[in-house]
């Protein structure tokens, strides 16, 4: 094994590994958190306006997503369910499960965040002859989001790394990229390592913009309480 | 008569704090509530605003009669676009700066042009002395200037009463006198004001009425004047002398 080679296979190898981390790692990882955040903010207000029914609906899926472990999840979506009749691409597939499963984490995360707002701050809103809704838009949701950024953003962080679990269901984003080449050219070691500092480099990049965040929001007045 | 209160009832569990609390506001008045701290003067102005959901009793409100306990939530949203509340710890919208504070009442619940609303809220602004603090959020402002805000807010819809929850109980007595000397303006011009207090000077000096209340009922009602010179109940005697006592 001579150096010229590995400097070589590393060479060649970082464009390869590369390129699927910016056009299938990054992309699930943004699709998916943002439609997590969707269901994370959905489900937090169910449960912190009390809604009945929902509310028990929402301890649900929460109770059952955290108590199951991802990789198991992306097993039943893409390689159970067409034995119920639903078939999957691998890349939905992802997606959907991405979604799900951190939306019931994010949730959790809103929702103890609604419940940081002061009260007073609903009933300042009250007093000024505002609806609950109208509240919550504008007063305590913001609030709430205020509070739960660096969480959030954590989750996100750890979201990029769970990507890799993907590959189980032969979604060609970096980490399945890197088995093929390790298979090609028996370098698990550098390759494995190699991987690992590009997603190292992204969750840099991430870690970069909370930091980022944080200060636009405090220069706003927005000083997390 | 403006507001008018009868049979006020309000219990958490066995602890009846209102005991059936008669009140009559007219229009220009200004009444301090005072009272010793468990006497049920807070809980009775939010159950006024509904803040509290009171047990019993009615209110009358500008030909409006509303039975405590079986308001609608429309009725109540109604009723607070008419009136403003001034909290004891501010309560200003952490999230907006000291204008957004005053104009979100205007825009979002009243549906007023966004331009005529931040007009009404400089100039409400402008009225408590802070023409220089528009785009503060609350975090740069200190007790005094958010207690002012919240007038602000509370002045900027045009309120025909306003309701002041111990306003300068969370403020130090050195920043104590910016809140009152605003509310003082506001009781010169008019405004119809109903203010629980800890402030004997207000409640002497810039109200005209005063209620007295121990125990969750009216003890003694009357003019300011009447109140602190010829108090007639031996328990408002006792409380002013005492109050006294702690100045000296």
């Amino acid at each position: 094994m001579t150096e010229s080679r590995i400097a070589e296979i590393i060479i060649d190898s970082f464009w390869d590994i590369l390129i699927p981390g910016l056009t299938v790692t990054i992309p699930l990882t943004a699709i998916s958190f943002a439609i997590a955040m969707v269901i994370a903010i959905a489900v937090a207000l169910v449960q912190f306006a009390g809604i009945r029914g929902l509310r028990q609906l929402a301890r649900f899926y929460i109770w059952v997503v955290r108590g199951t472990p991802l990789l198991v999840q992306l097993f039943i979506v893409f390689y159970g369910l067409p034995n119920a009749g639903i078939r999957l691409d691998p890349l939905p597939a992802a997606i959907i499960v991405f979604s799900i499963n951190e939306g019931a984490y994010c949730a959790e995360t809103i929702r103890a965040a609604l419940e940081s707002v002061p009260s007073g701050q609903m009933e300042a809103g009250q007093c000024v002859g505002m609806s609950y809704m109208q509240i919550i838009r504008r007063i305590v949701l913001p609030q709430a989001m205020r509070t739960a950024f660096p969480t959030l953003a954590n989750s996100l962080i750890a979201m990029v790394k769970d990507t890799s679990l993907a590959a189980n269901i032969t979604v060609t984003e970096m980490f399945m990229v890197t088995r093929r080449i390790v298979a090609r050219t028996y370098e698990p070691l550098i390759l494995y390592i190699e991987v690992g500092l590009i997603y190292l480099l992204f969750c840099t990049v991430l870690t970069k913009l909370q930091s980022l965040g944080e200060k636009r929001l405090n220069a706003r007045g927005m000083a997390r309480r | 008569m403006m507001l008018e209160i009868k049979g006020l009832r309000k219990s958490y569990g066995e602890l009846e704090v209102l005991k059936g609390v008669d009140l009559s506001v007219e229009k220009g008045d200004v009444i301090a509530v005072l009272g010793p701290s468990g006497s049920g003067k807070t809980t009775m102005l939010r159950c006024i605003n509904f803040l509290e959901e009171a047990d019993g009793g009615s209110m009358l409100f500008d030909g409006s009669t509303y039975e405590f306990g079986h308001v609608s939530r429309r009725e109540q949203a109604a009723f607070r676009k008419r009136t403003g509340f001034v909290f004891q710890n501010y309560n200003l919208f952490l999230n907006k700066t000291a204008l957004q504070n005053v104009t979100e009442g205007l825009i979002i619940a009243r549906k007023m042009p966004r331009e005529l609303a931040e007009q009404k809220g400089r100039a409400a602004l402008d009225k408590v002395g802070l023409s220089d603090r528009y785009d503060h959020y609350p975090s740069q402002l200190s007790g005094g200037q958010q207690q002012r805000v919240a007038i602000a807010r509370a002045l900027a819809t045009d309120p025909e009463i306003i309701f002041f929850d111990e306003p300068t109980s969370a403020l130090d007595p050195e920043l104590t006198g910016e809140v009152l000397a605003v509310m003082r303006e506001l009781a010169e011009e008019g405004m119809t004001m109903l203010v629980v207090t800890h402030e004997m000077g207000f409640a002497r000096n810039v109200s005209n009425k005063v209620i007295f209340m121990e125990h969750g009922a009216v003890v003694e009602s009357g003019s300011s004047a009447d109140i602190f010179e010829a108090p007639k109940e031996e328990r408002t005697r006792e409380f002013l002398r005492i109050i006294e006592e702690e100045k000296a």
